[in-house]
């Protein structure tokens, strides 16, 4: 017996042969040649593409079983997972989208890819209690004004412009809603994904609320952030919008 | 030399009673909370809790505080050339100081390389020189986790005699006396390996240096869909075959009774049925610790 490669050289032919199908290191040629090699290349790729079916639902859902891994095939070639924790695999996936060209006659697409990551993002998400409603109710008003909102860890918001994609991920995120597809309305709509307990929580949320958000993640004291949604939305209700958010759990604290 | 051995088996018998336990999937939390047969214990992948927080960690804190628990890694990359990631090594620690698993336990195999993560246990040539870096790899995890860790014997389905300095077996004992490690026999994967590259199960099986065996795995298998029969794969999507339940109680007939797990990844039955496959490998264990 004669080992014929270091341990790098085996390993440096083994990957790129896994990657690219072909065996070009003619050392590698017995191995990579043998049937038993593509048992490895399948897992590998099986592997990656289960990962993002298994972390992209709803897109899975929307385009069916064949179009999502093709897609999601050519997904990993361009990128394969960097760590084993494949739960976290494919937060590039909702971009990818936008440039993947059989997907450009779906242009809601990678918004709903992107509520799916935020799904995930959330429910792996460091564990926070959130801001309880009577705690703001307790702060004097003049206090109030000058208080600063911090969202919860595990909170994402976006407002998509000219399209339903909160309600068009939410019928395909979830396995038995499908009626909601009947009266979809094609309109304006915002999300916000928060798990404030056990479970991912996802709401509507106006584009006052997301600019609300947005001002309340940058650091502003409430009044600011009040203004920054009238900005965005001047028939906004901010009592309302507030208690809505204190409700679903969307902030961890409040500072001074 | 001390006996390396029976050091080790003195420590795993103070850690679990050598009972069965199962695999644990997210589709089977709530009944695994309240799962109440004699002497079971659960096994996950590590890298599937290694998160910030979130429900996965909250049920493995409810399943541990009521059963002993395992942690058996996928992604450490003992076989690569490379040390293994500080940061993976970090959320390893972090896993094992919360849960106080009875066993930590890692594969010969590489799947980590030059920052890409191939899903898989790639396998690696047994040369004097890998054996070394495995023995640095195992004994720098240990280091980080402060405790030893078992190593797995992988599947095989490449014949690669013309890259192996060593057998497999005298690679993982020898492995075993450089670190102080264990072993984790897993006796599907000597069976998918001695159909695929054409050895003797039970010689191996016969061969396998019991004193070094702290865990067993059990899993089924599937015959790969072009080559059939001649190439089996190392699925965990089926019962384990009669076949492997003979080189189970060959082995354990040998070296008594160890903690045994049946593995199931894909296919996943409902729980009471995996729970019934492994009653049998817990009755066969029973009843071997009552004869010796």
């Amino acid at each position: 017996m004669s080992v014929t490669q270091s341990l790098r050289g085996f390993q440096e032919a083994f990957a790129h042969a896994l990657q690219d199908g072909g065996a070009h290191d003619t050392k590698l040629t017995a191995p990579t040649a043998q049937p038993g090699f593509l048992v490895y290349r399948n897992t590998v790729m099986k592997g990656c593409i289960d990962a993002l079916v298994a972390n992209y639902p709803a897109v899975a859902r929307l385009v069916g079983d064949v179009w999502f891994r093709a897609a999601a095939a050519a997904f990993v070639r361009q990128g394969p997972p960097q760590h084993p924790m494949l739960v976290d695999y494919g937060a590039a996936f909702p971009d990818f989208l936008r440039t993947f060209e059989p997907a450009a006659e779906l242009p809601y697409l990678p918004d709903v890819a992107l509520l799916d990551r935020y799904w995930t993002e959330a429910y792996i998400a460091a564990d926070q209690t959130p801001l309880a409603a009577r705690t703001i109710a307790e702060c004097a008003p003049h206090v109030l004004a000058s208080t600063m909102l911090v969202p919860h860890a595990s909170a994402r918001w976006r407002w998509f412009p000219d399209q339903p994609i909160q309600a068009l991920w939410r019928c395909n995120r979830e396995e038995a809603n499908t009626d909601g597809l009947q009266t979809l309305v094609w309109r304006s709509e915002g999300a916000l994904v928060v798990r404030p307990y056990a479970t991912v929580e996802a709401i509507e949320l106006s584009a006052g609320g997301c600019a609300f958000m947005d001002a309340c993640a940058a650091g502003a004291p409430l009044s600011d952030a009040g203004l920054a949604a009238l900005d965005a939305q001047h028939d906004i209700d901010l009592s309302t919008l507030i208690a809505q958010l204190l409700h679903v759990g969307a902030f961890a604290e409040m500072l001074q | 030399m001390p006996d390396v051995g029976r050091v080790l088996d003195a420590r795993v018998a103070d850690r679990c009673a050598p009972t069965a336990g199962l695999g644990l999937r997210s589709p089977h939390y709530a009944d695994a909370a309240a799962a109440a047969a004699p002497g079971l214990w659960f096994e996950v992948h590590s890298e599937n809790y290694m998160v910030d927080g979130g429900p996965r960690l909250a049920w493995l804190e409810t399943i541990r505080a009521r059963h002993p628990l395992s942690l058996h890694g996928v992604g450490m990359s003992l076989g690569a050339d490379e040390a293994p990631d500080p940061d993976h090594l970090a959320r390893l620690n972090r896993l094992v100081w919360r849960f106080e698993p009875f066993a930590v336990s890692e594969h010969l195999a590489w799947s980590t390389w030059n920052g890409a993560y191939h899903p898989d246990l790639l396998p690696i040539p047994r040369s004097g020189e890998a054996l070394q870096r495995v023995a640095d790899n195992v004994q720098r995890t240990q280091d980080a986790i402060q405790r030893t860790i078992l190593v797995e014997n992988p599947s095989h389905y490449l014949k690669m005699a013309d890259q192996h300095q060593y057998g497999e077996i005298e690679f993982l004992v020898e492995l075993c006396r450089r670190t102080g490690c264990g072993l984790l026999l897993d006796v599907n994967n000597v069976y998918v390996s001695a159909n695929n590259l054409g050895f003797d199960a039970d010689a191996y099986i016969d061969a396998f240096p019991g004193q070094y065996v702290a865990e067993v795995h059990l899993a089924g298998h599937s015959a790969d869909p072009r080559l059939g029969d001649a190439l089996l794969i190392d699925s965990h999507d089926a019962p384990v075959c009669a076949a492997v339940w003979h080189l189970y109680a060959r082995l354990v007939a040998r070296i008594g009774p160890r903690p045994t797990l049946i593995e199931r990844d894909d296919e996943l039955p409902a729980f009471d049925v995996l729970l019934a496959e492994r009653n049998r490998a817990d009755s066969l264990l029973r009843a071997l610790a009552k004869c010796r």
